[in-house]
């Protein structure tokens, strides 16, 4: 059992492959989540913005984005673009695909996050001659993303697991460089080393996370 | 056509109107400011006298009429409205300061952001208006860590700091416990000696009787009758003010 699914002679020959593609994982992340997050941003203030035509199409765009699969979406823009000859790189896929379903959820969060803020906050700002922009920037959103600091995190969580979606399109990401391990090896020890790497790497999140939850009930109690 | 400034008068609304889609909160309300004059506006609730005050800074968008501030037609399209809204300091009822900033914080944001000074400068500046409602020794503070009536000693001094020529003052001791009542009053006739012209929404009689150049009584969206603190609280003409001034009185 340990010789299948942890054989040590595996580790030592798939450690460099594995390590690589954690390396790519971490740099995707560092991408997606910062594109996750400017969508976010920019539909939240978006959304702040009273004017219906501005109001339901912004709706419709974020329920599209969080019901549509973001696998589907992603091999959609990679293998279903190219027959209408535009033909888009790996990396260029996932940004988009990540830009489009993540940005849609840090939207919704960060949305709830405003809408958290008392409206005498921006009167406030606006009476001392704060323009609109500003006023979101330097008054509602630091207290917005304080009140949903857990959800944010919460979704970064996921965002970061979800990177291993890039597997399907030859990005060389912890997943992809396991089975490609694997399949040299003919032994799914570097998929067991993949699961421990992700485990190791995400479980200080979650329990911050769990901190944090626990501290906003405390708070709300 | 907007209409022409007179001579002294600092603030110049002229025939206000304001629906709330059917509610029509304020019908056709006029009401000056001259230099350097206090005017208390008082009435029950509903009567649409904070809805009047956030007109004149457009924190409210009127439905019609004309609202002049210092000479600038607040409701031009041509107004830079950020830049007039300095001239205007406003005080709210739930202070409104912003809790993740420190007192100095709260005073020196639009210093710097909407003022142009540097950190430096506005630190000078807040420095000096925090000291004016003699919290100098609170500017580090936020506002969790400052009574209700500390609070909204900062909030004023985060509006005069900008050193505006006429101060909104919406309720502002309403929702604080009454001993703190009297900081605040302190610091608004300190201002009011300093010659600021000020309109003042609040139920404070004592207050207006001392500091008010002249009350103005408004119910259901229209003001009822003006006149000097001792014509309105001791010889109110209309009946409706005889009402209201006796049942506050009661209280």
């Amino acid at each position: 059992m340990l010789q299948t699914f942890f054989n040590l002679e595996i580790v030592g020959a798939a450690w460099r492959i594995i390590l690589a593609g954690l390396g790519n994982t971490v740099l995707l992340s560092l991408v997606v989540v910062p594109l996750g997050l400017l969508g976010g941003l920019a539909l939240a203030t978006l959304a702040s913005v009273r004017n219906p035509w501005v109001r339901w199409p912004l709706m419709a765009w974020v329920d599209f984005f969080r019901a549509f699969p973001p696998l589907v979406l992603l091999i959609f823009l990679f293998a279903g673009l190219p027959f209408a000859g535009v033909e888009l790189g790996g990396f260029a896929c996932v940004c988009i695909a990540f830009f489009l379903n993540t940005g849609a959820y840090y939207g919704e969060i960060l949305r709830a996050g405003v809408e958290s803020v008392p409206t005498g906050q921006s009167e406030a700002a606006r009476s001392t001659g704060l323009g609109r922009l500003q006023t979101m920037l330097f008054v509602v959103l630091p207290q917005a993303v304080r009140n949903v600091l857990p959800d944010l995190l919460s979704n970064t969580l996921e965002v970061v697991k979800l990177t291993s979606l890039g597997s399907v399109v030859a990005m060389p990401e912890l997943l992809f460089q396991a089975r490609q391990a694997q399949s040299l090896t003919y032994n799914p020890t570097p998929i067991v080393l993949a699961a421990a790497i992700y485990f190791l790497m995400l479980w200080p999140l979650v329990r911050l996370l769990s901190r944090l939850e626990n501290r906003a009930l405390a708070g709300r109690g | 056509m907007a209409a022409k400034p007179i001579a002294g008068s600092i603030v110049q609304a002229r025939g206000i109107h304001k629906h709330f889609g059917a509610l029509h909160v304020l019908k056709g309300v006029d009401l000056l400011l001259a230099e350097r004059e206090l005017v208390f506006v008082i009435g029950p609730s509903g009567s649409g006298k904070s809805t009047l005050l956030r007109c004149l800074n457009r924190l409210e968008e009127p439905s019609s009429g004309s609202v002049m501030v210092d000479g600038v037609d607040m409701l031009d399209a041509r107004t830079d409205i950020n830049h007039a809204r300095q001239r205007i300091g406003m005080v709210f009822q739930s202070f409104n300061l912003y809790p993740h900033m420190t007192a100095l914080g709260n005073v020196t944001l639009a210093l710097r952001k909407v003022a142009g000074k540097t950190r430096n400068e506005a630190d000078t500046l807040g420095h000096a208006a925090l000291a004016r409602v003699g919290l100098a020794d609170r500017a580090g503070h936020t506002p969790g860590q400052l009574s209700g009536g500390q609070q909204q000693r900062v909030a004023i001094a985060r509006a005069i700091a900008l050193e505006p020529r006429v101060m909104l003052f919406d309720e502002p001791t309403s929702s604080l416990d009454p001993e703190l009542v009297g900081s605040v009053l302190g610091v608004m006739r300190d201002l009011r000696e300093s010659g600021m012209a000020m309109i003042v929404v609040s139920h404070e009689m004592g207050f207006a009787r001392n500091a008010a150049d002249r009350v103005v009584f408004m119910d259901e969206g229209a003001i009822v009758e003006e006149g000097t603190p001792a014509e309105i609280f001791e010889r109110p003409v209309q009946e409706r003010t005889r009402a209201f001034i006796g049942q506050i009185q009661r209280h």
